[in-house]
C-alpha cells in the first residue's frame, strides 16, 4: 500500500533538492531566533512542540500536519462499540497555536539534513536549528490483496478517523450470526494490547445487539500482549463469542485478501466474513522512509538518551516510528517520549548537556464499561545507554484483581485520556 | 509504632543510603514531574473524571503516599506497580515540584441537597482536622477540597472496607456516620470551587 520503493526514495531526495535550488522563499524568521521544525501532529509531536515553548518560549517551533484534526488511536476502540463518538477522540490544533506554535497544514515530502531545511508538498521550505521527525506509522503490504481500494471495503481502523467510522458502520449494517474476522499484524506494531481490545468493545456491542454473532482472530503471532487478562476478561463477559487462533495453527495468520469477492485467506483456509477487519504489518510514517531515517526493517534508529538519529545528526525522532524497545509503541510511551525529546532539543540549543531523561507508560485496555485493566512500566537510561525498565517497577493489573478495582481502572482510563489528550494539544 | 511514623523512618534511611551513592545525575525534578501529568493532569490538577489532582499536596504527604505505595502498604490500582520505579531521592524531587503547583479546581455534577447535607456534618465531624474545608495542604493528609467525587469516594470505600488504615480519630468519626451520610460529606469536599 505505501510500500517505498528504492525509485520513489531518490525522486522524493532529489525533488527536495530542486526546490532548494530553485530558491523557494526560506520562512525562517527574522532575529536570529532558535528554530525548530516538527513533521506531524499526533501525540509525540504535539506534546514535543507544547514542551518546548513552555521550556524555552524564546524558541520558534513550527509544526507540519496534514489534517486539520487528529483522532486519537486510544479509546477508537469505543467507538466501533459505540460507547464512544468519534467526535470524542477528535482533537484539532488551536491549543498549540494559543500557546505560540505555528501549525501549518501540509505534507512534509522531503528533508535535507545537509542544509537544515524541510520542504512540503505546498511548495514551502522551512529551516530548522534542530527538526523532530514523528511520522507515526505506515503500512506494509504483508497481505496479497490489500492495497488501498481494499481499505476501502475491508477497514484496518489502525489509524483513526474516516477508518473508524467506516469499521463502525460495517458492525452497524451486519447481520445477527454473522462472523467479524479481526486479523492483527505481526509484532513490532502501534497499540500491542489494541486488537484483543478491539475484539472485547466489538463484541460489548455485538452481545447487546447481535448476540448470534462471532469473532474470530486470524493472528500474526504466537502470543500477544496482556494475553492472559484478555483471555480471562473473553469468556468472563463474551462466553464463546470470541475465537482467537495463533499464527502457528494457521500456517502464519491472513495471507491474501480478495476484497471485491469479500473472501480472506489463510494458508488452508477460505473464510467470508460479514467484516473483516484486516491490520497490516507497519514501519515508520512514510517520511521516515522517503529520507533514509528508516533502518532496513522499516524502523528509525535512534540514540536513546536524546532519540536523536542515528542517521542524521538534528533530526530527533519521537514515537511509533522509532526503535524505542522496551519502550512499547504507545500512546503513553509516545507522549513521554516527546517530552524527553523536547527537553533534549532545548537544552541541546541553549548549549547545556541535554539531560538525563526518565519515561513511563501507562496502558489502559477496557473489555466493558465496568471492566478494564493495565500494564504500566518506569524506565531509565541504562549505563549502556539504552532504554531500560527500571527493576521493580510496572506490570500487569493482577488477574485476581477484584471486580471494583476493574471498574476504577475504567474510570482511570477515562481521566488518563482527558489528562493525556490536554497534555498532548494544551 | 504507626505506619507513618515507620515509613518516615523509613525514608529518612532510603534518603541517607542515596545520598552516599555514587550515581549518574539524576533527572530534574520537572523531568521526573512530566511522568505524572500524563495521567494526573496538567501540572498535577486533574481534570477527571477520577483520577486525583495532586497539584499543591504537601511533599510530606507525596512522600508518605509513594512510600506507601512502594511498599504495598497502601491499596492501589496501578500507582503501587508505578512507585516502585521511583528512588526516593526521585519521588522527594516530584513532592518538591508538585507541592508548589497550584491546585486547579473544575466544576462537578453533585447533588446540592447533599452537598448541603454533607457541609453540616463536615462541621461536626470532619473539621478539626481537614480544616478550612479540606483545602489545606496538611501534612497527614491530601487536600480534599474540590478532589474528583469519584477518587473521594474509592479511598473511603478502602477505608471503610479496611483496605487502608484510617487514623484512630478518623475511625471514630466515620463509623458514626452512615453510608449516606460519608457521601454527603465527600460531596461537600468535591463541592470546593
Amino acid at each position: 500500500m505505501s510500500n517505498i520503493t528504492r525509485r520513489n526514495f531518490i525522486k522524493a531526495v532529489s525533488s527536495a533538492a530542486l526546490i532548494s535550488a530553485a530558491g523557494f522563499p526560506m520562512l525562517a524568521a527574522a532575529g536570529g531566533k532558535k528554530q525548530v521544525v516538527i513533521v506531524g501532529g499526533g501525540v509525540g509531536g504535539a506534546t514535543a512542540a507544547r514542551y518546548i515553548r513552555r521550556a524555552d518560549p524564546s524558541i520558534e517551533v513550527t509544526l507540519i500536519e496534514p489534517n486539520k484534526h487528529y483522532y486519537t488511536c486510544f479509546l477508537s476502540n469505543e467507538v466501533l462499540s459505540g460507547e464512544r463518538k468519534l467526535d470524542g477522540i477528535k482533537f484539532g490544533y488551536d491549543g498549540l497555536r494559543g500557546e505560540g506554535v505555528t501549525v501549518v497544514h501540509d505534507l512534509v515530502t522531503g528533508i535535507d539534513a545537509g542544509a537544515r531545511s524541510v520542504s512540503t508538498k505546498g511548495g514551502k521550505s522551512f529551516k530548522y536549528d534542530r527538526c523532530i521527525v514523528a511520522p507515526g506509522i505506515s503500512f506494509v503490504d504483508n497481505i496479497a490483496g490489500y492495497d488501498a481500494a481494499a481499505a476501502e471495503v475491508m477497514p484496518h481502523a489502525w489509524k483513526a478517523g474516516p477508518q473508524t467510522a467506516l469499521l463502525r458502520k460495517q458492525l452497524e449494517a451486519m447481520p445477527d450470526g454473522g462472523m467479524v474476522l479481526i486479523a492483527p499484524p505481526p509484532n513490532p506494531f502501534r497499540c500491542p494490547p489494541g486488537p484483543y481490545e478491539r475484539a472485547a468493545q466489538i463484541a460489548h456491542y455485538l452481545k447487546n445487539n447481535k448476540p448470534k454473532s462471532k469473532i474470530l482472530i486470524l493472528d500474526k503471532k504466537d502470543k500477544f500482549s496482556k494475553q492472559g487478562l484478555f483471555q480471562q476478561a473473553w469468556d468472563r463477559h463474551y462466553p464463546g463469542m470470541i475465537e482467537w487462533v495463533k499464527a502457528e495453527d494457521t500456517g502464519g495468520g491472513v495471507m491474501r485478501v480478495d476484497a471485491k469477492a469479500g473472501t480472506v485467506h489463510t494458508e488452508f483456509e477460505e473464510y467470508k466474513p460479514a467484516v473483516a477487519n484486516i491490520i497490516p504489518a507497519q514501519q515508520a510514517g512514510t517520511i521516515a522512509q522517503t529520507t533514509g531515517l528508516a533502518n532496513d526493517k522499516g524502523w528509525c534508529g535512534i540514540d536513546h538518551k536524546t532519540f536523536e538519529s542515528s542517521v542524521h545528526p538534528g533530526i530527533h525522532i519521537v514515537g511509533d516510528a522509532a526503535v524505542q524497545s522496551p519502550l512499547p509503541k504507545s500512546g503513553y510511551a509516545a507522549n513521554s517520549e516527546a517530552k524527553v525529546v523536547a527537553a533534549a532539543v532545548v537544552n541541546l540549543l541553549n548549549d547545556r548537556d541535554p539531560g538525563t531523561p526518565s519515561w513511563v507508560n501507562t496502558c489502559y485496555s477496557i473489555v466493558t464499561p465496568e471492566d478494564g485493566f493495565s500494564v504500566a512500566m518506569v524506565y531509565k537510561l541504562g549505563e549502556d545507554g539504552k532504554v531500560m525498565k527500571v527493576a521493580g517497577s510496572g506490570g500487569l493489573t493482577p488477574l485476581d484483581s477484584s471486580p471494583s478495582d476493574r471498574a476504577r481502572e475504567v474510570q482511570y482510563a477515562y481521566s488518563w485520556f482527558n489528562n493525556i489528550t490536554r497534555d498532548i494539544f494544551g | 509504632m504507626s505506619v507513618r511514623r515507620t515509613l518516615s523512618i523509613v525514608l529518612g534511611s532510603g534518603l541517607l543510603l542515596g545520598a552516599t551513592q555514587l550515581s549518574a545525575t539524576p533527572p530534574t525534578a520537572s523531568m521526573l514531574a512530566d511522568t505524572c501529568v500524563g495521567c494526573h493532569g496538567p501540572e498535577g490538577s486533574s481534570v477527571g473524571p477520577a483520577i486525583p489532582s495532586i497539584a499543591g499536596m504537601s511533599a510530606e504527604y507525596f512522600n508518605t503516599t509513594m512510600q506507601e505505595y512502594k511498599k504495598d502498604a497502601r491499596h492501589a490500582t496501578v500507582m503501587n506497580r508505578i512507585a516502585k520505579g521511583y528512588s526516593d531521592e526521585e519521588i522527594a524531587l516530584m513532592a518538591d515540584y508538585f507541592a508548589k503547583q497550584e491546585f486547579m479546581r473544575y466544576p462537578q455534577k453533585l447533588d446540592a441537597a447533599q452537598v448541603e447535607a454533607g457541609a453540616k456534618l463536615y462541621d461536626k465531624n470532619c473539621s478539626k482536622c481537614h480544616d478550612e474545608k479540606g483545602a489545606l495542604a496538611d501534612d497527614d493528609a491530601g487536600i480534599l477540597a474540590g478532589q474528583w467525587l469519584p477518587y473521594l469516594t474509592y479511598s473511603m470505600e478502602d477505608f471503610t472496607s479496611g483496605k487502608r488504615e484510617m487514623p484512630k480519630k478518623m475511625r471514630k468519626k466515620v463509623e458514626k456516620l452512615s453510608s449516606s451520610e460519608l457521601d454527603a460529606v465527600l460531596q461537600f469536599f468535591a463541592s470546593q470551587q
